[in-house]
């Protein structure tokens, strides 16, 4: 992994509404963005647009962003995909969960920009083939969910758990659930599709 | 009742109710607790669920247009002031904003209140914009806490009237004064509630665009045809040029009644601009404005017989709804039979956000004392607080219920308060709920049912499905009538374009539109039978829709096969008749009692609720997969409420310090007890289909029970919620 090197330029460095025209780009170490021309170490991108690639569900992905735009919000609003959901903006609640590099990001606490180079899967990457994932289906068998809104994120982290390939106990489920928040109260429903879903099956 | 964990009560059907014998043929028959259903009444995973789990469900939120503006408003620091000046001059020169508003002038009343308006191409721009308008406040002292809003010298919220408003409302019934002098027993107590914000995880707002001289809203309301009045009302437009698109709606509890002037902010920067603009808050402003459930403190003076005759119960209560005029009160006394009961209930006035109506509005504050002090009583005199109950509850299906769920969570079990050994405690405790059969049918509601030649079918409202399963309602109550299942029916919801259908509020949706819904399919299915009567002979009377096939018939028909034999699509209109919804009823409360066990940490201060027993009386059930969700999650917020949820204002400046997921806890993964939610059917009669209602019962007792089961477990007793440590602690004198 390339990121032992980078500098994480955190969401609330960026101070989003507040004093946010003052602020005059990140410092920031891009060992994999792909225009990198400085030298070992740092160089400043940004106010300005810039060019972000990266593998998203699979296929190459490009968008032109702030350096302040959150993972999150170039999802939704650059690439078009709203399955991820910002729901806290905050990293509180989970309900924006994408996988980056095969482990689970809270995307509302990501930049784009360090998203540069990486392997990102989102719920709508989720369903291979038409096929829903183990969890998904077991999301709907057990009404693991209501208005809907949490579905998202609790999927992409209780895939990410049953893809670990071991049986789940309840304690697992509920220490792997418990960066989700959900406000209809579907936890219990929860439970029981994450433990049906990693039953023997686990990782595809 | 040869199974303990069943109960079935209720009308029978027509043979047994004298008045039905009047009831017409050509209809829908009404459904008694015999009638034998084929689809209704099983589990049933809701037919949008692949599109939720996938990502594709799109919600309000989610909708975007090319060139879509982004809008928010500026919004006033202080509780209470004066905008004497409001300089947008550096905002509009900034390249990509398109539109602005000033409301310079107006006397702020919150924290939170809306200064300015600012619609650009990007929300980075829209933040670069926020951050350069220039406002110039006169600031003015303010008032946020209910004691301190009540004092003389208070700072005053309106002009003139005062702060502490509406008093005198509430039950007066009998001498209660003479009551509590004839009984044996007579407590004083206070307890207390806080405010709760509604959290609804997709933010309230809409998407507007216009197109010729029309608008449409995509808009995250539970009241599609209301949004739609009073939107077209602000834009000056007729009703008939406005219409309204709730696809998936990320959850209301009662917040998302209304056009707000957000939604209004984005509709007008719309037709100047001439693009879409979209208004959803961001989540500081929905804890802010979005609404809340009001405080309480209610004082109450309770007294008893010491055989548990209730004698007098009376109650003054006073709570906010900050700025908002009226909203707070409390569901207190209530439920259990006194013999005498006045309760005098004001709101108080504060510098702070609006309170809405809230999942129940004023049952689980009012239901958290009134159980409270129940227990109270009980221990007065040395009796089982469940005994107590069943004396004085007047309801039969809660005196089934009481027996139930304390055979279920193990009531025996309980011991003597504060007496378990050790320093983690376990306590038990009850609580019980009270709702109206809420069956609002409107004269104007009508369901579209649409059988295609090719055996497709089309169910459409323009209702909207809050996260309740009202779509997957529409889609069992046609399978049923036309003998298919639920996956068979496409449902189109939340279109007004679409017939009228219920506001979601009240717990109304589903039995107020589930008559009309089935009368659309049934019309559907007798005018099939009449096309496969033409078509091959056979009395289409004798003819019924099962299991995917026309029984009755000459000829052996698959629904697909029948279909063919349309001469052209065939389209019906379910109407809310008179008759469908004037039928006799069993009892007319919908009734529930929960159970709860904790463990708490008398160390620590820490509360587990280790299970939850829901007996919650639900109707003609016909999803019980989603009402199993539906009590499993109101008992879940009802956890959240009692043990984590609280809006703190800074008492001196009025904001908000914790408007976001992290400082306002709500309930999570780890704090989730085992939920034991039994099937208890009530055959409630009424209507056509029996549906009653419940999407807020079950949120009514668990406070209550929770409460209750502290209390037990510690010996003491914890009167304010939410019950965290720091007040356990200080209830044990461990601070």
């Amino acid at each position: 992994m390339a990121d032992k090197e980078r500098l994480r330029v955190s969401r609330r460095d960026m101070l989003r509404g507040a004093g946010a025209a003052a602020f005059l780009g990140a410092v920031h170490t891009r060992a994999r963005a792909q225009e990198s021309k400085a030298p070992p170490g740092t160089e400043r991108i940004g106010p300005g647009a810039t060019k972000v690639e990266f593998t998203l569900n699979g296929k190459k992905a490009a968008v032109e962003v702030e350096p302040r735009v959150t993972l999150l919000d170039a999802l939704r609003d650059r690439v078009g995909l709203t399955g991820t959901k910002r729901i806290c903006d905050r990293g509180a609640c989970g309900g924006c969960t994408v996988w980056v590099d095969g482990k689970t990001v809270n995307s509302c606490m990501m930049l784009a920009v360090d998203a540069a180079g990486s392997d990102v899967t989102t719920v709508e990457g989720l369903a291979k083939g038409g096929a829903l994932h183990p969890v998904q289906a077991a999301f709907v068998k057990h009404d693991a969910l209501q208005c809907g809104f949490c579905t998202p994120g609790m999927v992409m982290s209780a895939a990410w758990l049953v893809d670990r390939g071991r049986k789940l106990a309840l304690d697992d489920i509920r220490h792997g659930m418990a960066g989700n928040l959900c406000r209809c109260g579907t936890y219990t429903h929860i439970f029981d599709a994450v433990a049906e879903a990693s039953e023997g099956k686990g990782a595809r | 009742m040869s199974d303990p964990k069943e109960l079935r009560l209720g009308f029978a059907g027509r043979d047994q109710v004298e008045k039905l014998k009047d009831y017409p043929d050509d209809a829908p028959q009404p459904w008694g607790l015999d009638t034998g259903l084929e689809v209704v009444g099983k589990d049933h995973p809701r037919v949008d669920g692949v599109a939720k789990v996938t990502g594709a469900a799109r919600y309000s939120y989610d909708v975007r247009f090319p060139g879509m503006l982004y809008a928010r408003f500026l919004r006033s620091p202080h509780a209470s002031a004066k905008v004497v000046k409001v300089d947008l001059a550096k905002a509009k020169a900034l390249k990509g904003v398109l539109y602005t508003e000033s409301r310079e002038g107006t006397t702020v009343r919150y924290a939170g209140q809306e200064v300015a308006g600012v619609a650009a191409e990007s929300e980075e721009i829209l933040d670069d914009a926020l951050a350069l308008i220039d406002v110039e406040y006169e600031v003015a002292p303010c008032v946020v806490e209910v004691e301190a809003a009540m004092r003389p010298d208070a700072p005053q919220v309106l002009a003139d009237g005062g702060n502490v408003r509406g008093g005198g409302r509430g039950r007066n019934r009998g001498d209660v004064e003479a009551a509590h002098k004839e009984a044996e027993v007579v407590l004083e107590r206070e307890y207390r509630t806080q405010v709760q914000t509604h959290s609804c995880l997709e933010t309230h707002g809409s998407v507007s665009k216009w197109e010729d001289g029309k608008l449409t809203c995509w808009a995250s309301t539970q009241s599609t045809f209301a949004f739609r009045m009073s939107m077209a009302g602000a834009m000056g437009v007729s009703a008939a040029d406005v219409t309204v698109i709730t696809e998936h709606m990320g959850g209301g509890f009662g917040s998302k009644f209304q056009v707000d002037a957000w939604d209004v902010f984005a509709a007008k920067a719309a037709r100047a601009t001439g693009r879409a603009c979209r208004y959803l808050l961001d989540r500081r402003e929905e804890h802010l404005i979005g609404g809340n459930r009001p405080d309480s403190i209610q004082k109450c003076k309770f007294s008893v017989m010491k055989d548990g005759t209730l004698m007098g119960a009376e109650v003054e209560a006073y709570g906010t709804a900050g700025v908002a005029q009226g909203g707070a009160g409390v569901v207190n006394p209530a439920i259990y039979r006194f013999k005498a009961e006045s309760s005098d209930q004001a709101t108080v006035l504060t510098h702070a956000g609006w309170g809405r109506a809230f999942r129940a509005p004023a049952h689980p504050q009012g239901v958290f004392a009134l159980e409270g002090m129940l227990d109270e009583l009980a221990e007065a005199i040395g009796m089982d607080p469940l005994d107590l109950r069943k004396k004085n509850d007047p309801h039969p299906v809660r005196q089934a219920q009481y027996d139930i769920g304390a055979r279920e969570i193990g009531w025996q079990r309980r011991k003597k308060s504060g007496s378990d050994a050790g320093p983690v405690k376990r306590g038990l405790g009850v609580a019980s709920a009270k709702w109206g059969h809420s069956v609002r049918p409107m004269a104007g509601y009508g369901t579209l049912c649409r059988i295609e030649k090719d055996g497709s079918v089309l169910v459409a409202n323009g209702t909207q499905d809050l996260g309740t399963g009202t779509r997957t309602l529409f889609a069992v109550l046609a399978a049923e009538e036309l003998g298919l299942q639920p996956g068979d029916i496409q449902v189109r919801l939340g279109h007004t374009s679409d017939p009228m259908g219920p506001p979601s509020g009240g717990s109304q949706t589903a039995p107020s539109i589930a008559p009309v819904a089935r009368h659309a399919a049934w019309l559907a299915k007798r005018r099939l039978l009449d096309a496969v009567a033409a078509a091959v002979g056979g009395d289409a009377k004798q003819m019924d829709l099962k299991g995917g096939k026309v029984v009755g018939a000459p000829k052996d028909l698959t629904f697909k096969q029948a279909c063919s034999l349309l001469p052209d699509t065939l389209e019906t209109g379910g109407e809310a008749r008179n008759e469908f919804f004037s039928l006799p009823r069993y009892v007319g409360e919908v009734a529930g009692v929960q159970f709860a066990e904790v463990e708490v940490d008398t160390e620590t201060g820490a509360v587990r609720v280790v299970q939850v027993v829901a007996r919650q009386d639900r109707g003609r059930v016909v999803n019980t997969l989603a009402t199993r969700s539906q009590i499993t999650g109101g008992v879940i917020q009802g956890l959240s409420y009692a043990l984590f949820e609280n809006r703190i204002l800074d008492p001196r400046g009025g904001n908000m310090v914790n408007a976001d997921l992290l400082n306002y806890k709500i309930a999570g993964a780890m704090d989730m007890p085992e939920i034991v939610s039994i099937p208890f059917d009530v055959s409630q009669g009424g209507t056509t289909t029996g549906v009653s209602s419940l999407g807020e019962p079950p949120t009514v007792p668990t406070a209550g029970a929770i409460g209750n089961a502290v209390a037990n477990a510690l010996g003491v007793r914890v009167r304010s919620l939410p019950i965290t440590p720091d007040k356990v602690l200080a209830a044990l004198g461990a601070l």
